[in-house]
């Protein structure tokens, strides 16, 4: 059915929804997962890439609280998109068995996100951001809920992070190193979390970021840009 | 009666992907109100869940499992749920259970019931139907229900409370007799609701399980979802 980019996104004969199609035939809305230790920024990342991103995309997010809505409601209260853009899921205590383990709770807010749009007058939605609970370094999730996956670490929970690798780290399609605002006042060395990361992930990207600086977000932006550039584009 | 044992294990084991991780069955609220502190009140806990709501969702499980009209066992266990929030994570479990079970065992009537409630019916009718398309009897449908009524719970104490799992699995496995004895009498009122209808099912609950269970939907901050 697409073969554009068998290599990136290739099929996935699940009964998940993995499907890359709506029941339409058209292409449903490409799922980004963002998955990483409580407190790195994971909240703020996501966003940050909504008011840089609601202009040109329509937007949904997913959050997974271990205990509280608290995400949800960050989300809500500083109005990065509208109540019905964004769902919470309740993890029982286990965040990584909720996007990795047992996806079924998440698979059917990312469904019913998808179809009250696509029956809306507002139209299909081309991104679904699922942020994780905060939780370990193993934490990642399956790829019967999203199509890529961030893991975002900040230099402040240790800079040796990137030498430890794990499969957030090793395997996460994107790593996002935050708060790099932060770097002189906690010691860390950027420069060896670079060559760490280098080390442990070979080609895979690594973004460098401070969300407090204007448009700290840009290198985020541009790799989920190009994320859905490689969804989007029509099979040849 | 087709299946052996193993395909009831896949069923019933606790990793099975539908959702049953993120509730407690009633325990966080129990907890949180002093009345499950340790193995002791676990134990109290689980063998009133089992005898009430428990015994309810083994027959209507064991129900749909002997070939019961799915859509007439969704009704009655509407009729035997009488507080809001158990019935709506009654069809959220069911429609994330109706998920696995249709990787897992697809079947045409679990087709048939995921399209007629499409947002869900109520976990133990799922269950049941998912054990019929597993190759799997009434009283098979019974045991995995009856199971759920009690290690739901043990696992959410072993997290909320941080009892010693060895003691929780304890509790379990001193409950399993009576477990039996649950499961066979949930297999014998499906065996009359084949020709009697759903009326012939047990219509037990745990009152305070129901009320617990309203009150903690409303919490802000839970670790489970119910």
């Amino acid at each position: 059915m697409h073969l554009d980019h068998p290599d990136v996104y290739p099929h996935r004969h699940t009964y998940s929804a993995a499907s890359p199609l709506r029941p339409d035939g058209r292409r449903r809305a490409l799922r980004i997962g963002l998955g990483g230790p409580v407190g790195s920024g994971k909240t703020a990342t996501v966003a940050a890439l909504c008011r840089s991103l609601r202009e040109e995309l329509s937007i949904a997010v997913i959050t997974n609280d271990i205990y509280t809505r608290e995400d949800a409601e960050f989300l809500l209260r500083n109005a990065v998109l509208p109540p019905e853009r964004i769902t919470a899921v309740e993890t029982g205590a286990c965040p990584h068995t909720a996007i990795r383990d047992d996806i079924s709770a998440n698979l059917e807010a990312v469904e019913d996100l998808e179809a009250v749009f696509s029956s809306s007058s507002v139209g299909p939605l081309d991104l679904i951001l699922v942020e994780s609970g905060g939780d370990n370094l193993t934490a990642t999730f399956s790829k019967g809920l999203v199509d890529a996956q961030i893991f975002v670490i900040d230099v402040a929970g240790g800079d040796d992070i990137p030498r430890k690798g794990g499969p957030g780290v090793t395997t996460a399609d994107l790593l996002v190193v935050n708060k790099t605002d932060l770097a002189p006042y906690v010691g860390a060395d950027l420069e060896g979390m670079a060559r760490d990361a280098e080390a442990q992930r070979g080609d895979l990207p690594v973004a460098f970021t401070s969300l407090t600086a204007e448009d700290g977000v840009a290198p985020v932006r541009d790799w989920v840009r190009g994320q859905l550039a490689a969804w989007t584009t029509p099979a040849a | 009666m087709g299946a052996g044992h193993a395909a009831l294990l896949v069923l019933a084991d606790g990793r099975f992907p539908a959702g049953g991780h993120a509730h407690s069955g009633g325990a966080e609220a129990a907890v949180k109100a002093g009345r499950v502190t340790d193995a002791a009140s676990l134990e109290d806990f689980c063998r009133g869940r089992l005898h009430t709501a428990g015994l309810s969702a083994a027959a209507l499980a064991a129900a749909a499992a002997a070939g019961v009209d799915p859509l007439a066992l969704d009704d009655a266990a509407d009729a035997r749920t009488p507080s809001p929030a158990l019935r709506a994570t009654a069809r959220r479990l069911g429609r994330q259970m109706t998920r696995a079970a249709r990787a897992a065992w697809p079947s045409p009537e679990l087709d048939a019931l995921a399209a007629a409630r499409p947002r869900g019916a109520h976990q133990p009718v799922v269950l049941g139907l998912t054990a019929r398309a597993a190759g799997l009897g009434p009283l098979d449908a019974a045991h995995a229900a009856a199971y759920e009524a009690v290690s739901g719970p043990a696992t959410a104490v072993v997290r909320l409370l941080g009892l010693d799992p060895f003691d929780a699995t304890a509790v379990l496995a001193r409950l399993a007799p009576e477990l039996d004895h649950v499961a066979e009498r949930a297999a014998e009122a499906a065996r009359r609701a084949v020709h009697e209808g759903p009326d012939a099912l047990p219509a037990c609950s745990a009152p305070l399980l129901d009320i617990t269970a309203e009150q903690h939907a409303a919490w802000p901050v839970r670790l489970f979802a119910s």
